[in-house]
């Protein structure tokens, strides 16, 4: 036995890059002959329909508010018919020299939304902030006092109409919701069974009934010579549908209270109501804080259903700017893309910010 | 605040929860009948006031408006409950077809989150951030301006073989009525019959050997080969009625109207963004180790798929999906907005000509309220199957 006989073994090879760019692609684009085929057929397609959908939208699109240009042979998308009707798309039928009227209530709705949204703001107040943003709103847009000329609800359409439905009728549905929820976990056998059934019948029914309900059949429901607005009577439908999704995600978040703080708050001594209020609910509450964001990004599509009762929100204000014009009425697509684009921004986000939330939720239950 | 020291008593008292309890109920049903009752009185006096008639004699008189598409013949002199029938149909054929399609396409995109092509993933990714975040009315509105406006007027269809796609819809070759079809249906019958008995026998020869029989394609092979083998003894009739180009529109074949198309597209992409992120949150549920220790035990990746994943994903899966089903059914009734007769449009027609708005909106209801409840009990019977055998 010597060292002469002693032969190394061949040097292996150095360990396959894992990071980098070309990594990453051998990775994730050609890491065996399945991905490499799936690459190269996506890849085929996705360059058979990109160029031609950016030469629509973008390089051969016409920018000014010309139909003639939009007419001229081997144009693209034309969005020069949003130059043109966006301030009917976006405020719909409200008097146009009023117009910042609608806009500076929407601008006061918007930044409650976004203030509602910081954690730090989930204080009484916010409530009061509430109250007092949603009375300028109806004082902005409807006028009357203050030297604002009256303009009539019917008048009132496009995006401020979308934000007005949707967070009124969510802020009203919250605390009917919160009822029907403890309602439907209380040990009474006959305000169970009505909340039950309230949720229950809401939730098997489409919202289109409710809308329809709201508009052709409330005037027989009510006394005679008693007339309401027909947006009030929308946001009325709106809110009862509403209330009765959140107040199932509201029981969620109470089912998901340990049992142990019932009993030990009732160990205490504290009454139903007091128990719910500062030991149930606040733990609750928070947990349900992304089903509720979901909620208002579902009610938030669905105002685009009041435009089949005829208010003209920003899906109605749309056809309403292009159906009234032969000139520019070839453009719908244009006119549909940008206000998906505005429901997509505000919906994007949203859920953006649901799960962002949830995560913070989550962080404090880990602890 | 009631005082902490004081023991509750046994005694019957005014202050006792149980008699608070009972008052309190007492109060709901006082409010809630009073309610109903005082809603019912404004309808009725509203109704003999402005002089509507009440009451559901309507449906037996004649309708007197046409339906566009129908699943079976109806003229405008039928009566009422027919007409409400075919929207009926109408919305089933949406729901149904809506229902399965949503299945397999969320399935697709909800597993392509977890492929390992990035192109895959990120496509899916795409899809369903931009369809679910914009409102199902718009999108639906938006699949019949393309329908009805982009494409070729039906004198100039696009030809694919012998589909014709236009602004008249699509039209497709359907086979010439005969009797060896009959005879065809009894074969796929048989079929499948044969395939149940054949799984049950490949399971229990499983059991007793180990050795691992085919599960999915000899049981498929069986159902297609008793369907042609009918076919075959039925006389094997080919004759297929084809569509072709007519001066004006396109004649023979099976037709789809645009409305109901747009209807089942956007109906279908929309949901099944949602039935894809259902999907994805039921396979990231199952725990990693059951993946690895499938891995670890020789299966390839598309049998810990289909046999470990899938079947413990599925318990997660089914109650959402079944929401889903339920949004899909009830979504349909948007088709009023394009003009497709479904039974809210139906509804809506009624209402204008007759007057009636409580009966029509109640039949709307009730239609709504079995579909989701028939809904609800199907899926609620797979999920007690599917659910977790505990002894």
């Amino acid at each position: 036995m010597s060292a002469s006989t002693f032969q190394p073994i061949e040097a292996r090879p150095a360990p396959v890059k894992t990071d980098g760019l070309v990594a990453w692609i051998r990775i994730n684009l050609f890491a065996d002959w399945k991905t490499t085929l799936g690459t190269l057929l996506i890849g085929a397609a996705l360059l058979a329909i990109l160029p031609r959908f950016l030469n629509w939208a973008l390089f051969h699109a016409v920018w000014v508010p010309h139909f003639e240009a939009c007419h001229a042979e081997g144009a693209g998308a034309c969005w020069g018919v949003i130059a043109e009707k966006f301030r009917i798309i976006i405020f719909g039928r409200f008097p146009f020299e009023e117009q910042w009227r609608p806009l500076l209530a929407t601008l006061l709705l918007c930044s409650l939304l976004i203030v509602s949204c910081m954690r730090m703001a989930w204080k009484p107040v916010l409530g009061l902030a509430w109250i007092l943003v949603l009375g300028s709103f109806f004082l902005l847009m409807g006028g009357g006092v203050a030297g604002l000329s009256k303009v009539e609800t019917d008048r009132w359409g496009g995006l401020p109409l979308t934000l007005l439905l949707s967070s009124l009728s969510m802020a009203m549905a919250f605390p009917l919701a919160l009822l029907i929820a403890l309602g439907r976990r209380s040990k009474l056998p006959a305000i169970k069974t009505f909340c039950t059934i309230y949720v229950e019948l809401i939730r098997g029914v489409p919202l289109i009934s409710v809308l329809f309900m709201a508009s052709f059949m409330f005037p027989l429901l009510m006394p005679q010579g008693f007339n309401i607005d027909v947006l009030v009577r929308v946001l009325a439908g709106i809110t009862l549908f509403a209330a009765a999704y959140m107040a199932e995600v509201i029981r969620g978040g109470l089912q998901a209270v340990p049992k142990g703080q019932i009993e030990a708050a009732a160990t205490l001594g504290l009454s139903y109501w007091q128990t719910q209020r500062k030991i149930v609910l606040p733990q609750a509450l928070s947990m349900v804080v992304p089903g509720i964001m979901n909620n208002f990004i579902s009610t938030f599509k669905d105002t685009s259903l009041v435009t089949i009762v005829s208010l003209y929100e920003l899906t109605g204000s749309m056809s309403l700017a292009l159906n009234s014009d032969a000139d520019w009425r070839p453009y719908k697509i244009e006119g549909y893309l940008f206000i998906a684009l505005i429901y997509f921004g505000f919906c994007f986000s949203m859920s953006r910010y649901s799960l962002w939330i949830e995560k913070q939720v989550n962080k404090s239950k880990l602890r | 605040m009631s005082t902490p020291s004081s023991p509750p008593k046994k005694s019957w008292s005014w202050r006792s929860q149980a008699f608070r309890g009972l008052l309190y109920q007492v109060i709901a049903i006082v409010v809630v009948l009073a309610t109903v009752l005082y809603l019912a009185h404004n309808t009725t006096t509203n109704m003999k006031l402005r002089g509507i008639q009440s009451g559901f004699d309507f449906l037996m008189g004649p309708a007197g408006f046409d339906i566009g598409e129908s699943f079976f013949a109806f003229d405008s002199g039928e009566s009422y409950w027919r007409a409400y029938l075919v929207g009926f149909v109408n919305t089933l054929r949406v729901a149904v077809v809506g229902i399965i399609l949503t299945t397999i396409l969320g399935t697709l995109i909800g597993v392509g989150r977890f492929s390992r092509n990035a192109l895959i993933r990120g496509l899916c990714t795409v899809y369903v951030e931009f369809f679910r975040n914009i409102p199902v009315l718009l999108q639906l509105l938006m699949w019949y301006l393309m329908f009805t406006e982009v494409l070729p007027a039906s004198n100039e269809p696009l030809v694919f073989g012998p589909f014709f796609l236009s602004k008249g819809g699509l039209n497709f070759p359907i086979p010439e009525w005969a009797s060896g079809h009959v005879w065809g249906a009894w074969g796929l019958l048989a079929g499948i019959v044969g395939a149940v008995l054949y799984r049950s026998y490949a399971t229990k020869s499983f059991e007793q050997t180990g050795r691992v029989k085919s599960m999915f394609w000899a049981p498929l092979a069986i159902v297609l080969g008793g369907g042609i083998l009918g076919w075959l003894l039925g006389g094997a009739p080919t004759a297929l009625n084809v569509p072709v180009q007519g001066e004006f529109a396109i004649e023979n074949g099976g037709a789809l109207t645009p409305e109901y198309l747009s209807v089942l597209l956007g109906l279908t992409i929309y949901t099944a963004a949602f039935v894809s992120e259902v999907v994805r949150g039921g396979i990231q549920s199952v725990a990693l180790g059951q993946s690895e220790a499938a891995a670890a035990l020789g299966l390839s990746r598309g049998q810990t798929m289909r046999l470990v994943m899938l079947p413990q994903a599925l318990r997660v899966i089914i109650p959402p999906v079944t929401n889903q089903y339920l949004n899909l059914t009830k979504n349909s009734s948007l088709a009023v907005a394009i003009g497709y007769p479904d039974v809210v449009s139906i509804a809506n027609t009624a209402i204008n000509q007759t007057g009636r708005a409580v009966e029509c909106i109640a039949i709307i209801m009730l239609v709504y309220l079995s579909t989701s409840l028939f809904t609800s009990i199907t899926m609620n019977w797979y999920n007690t199957r599917s659910a977790i055998k505990e002894r």
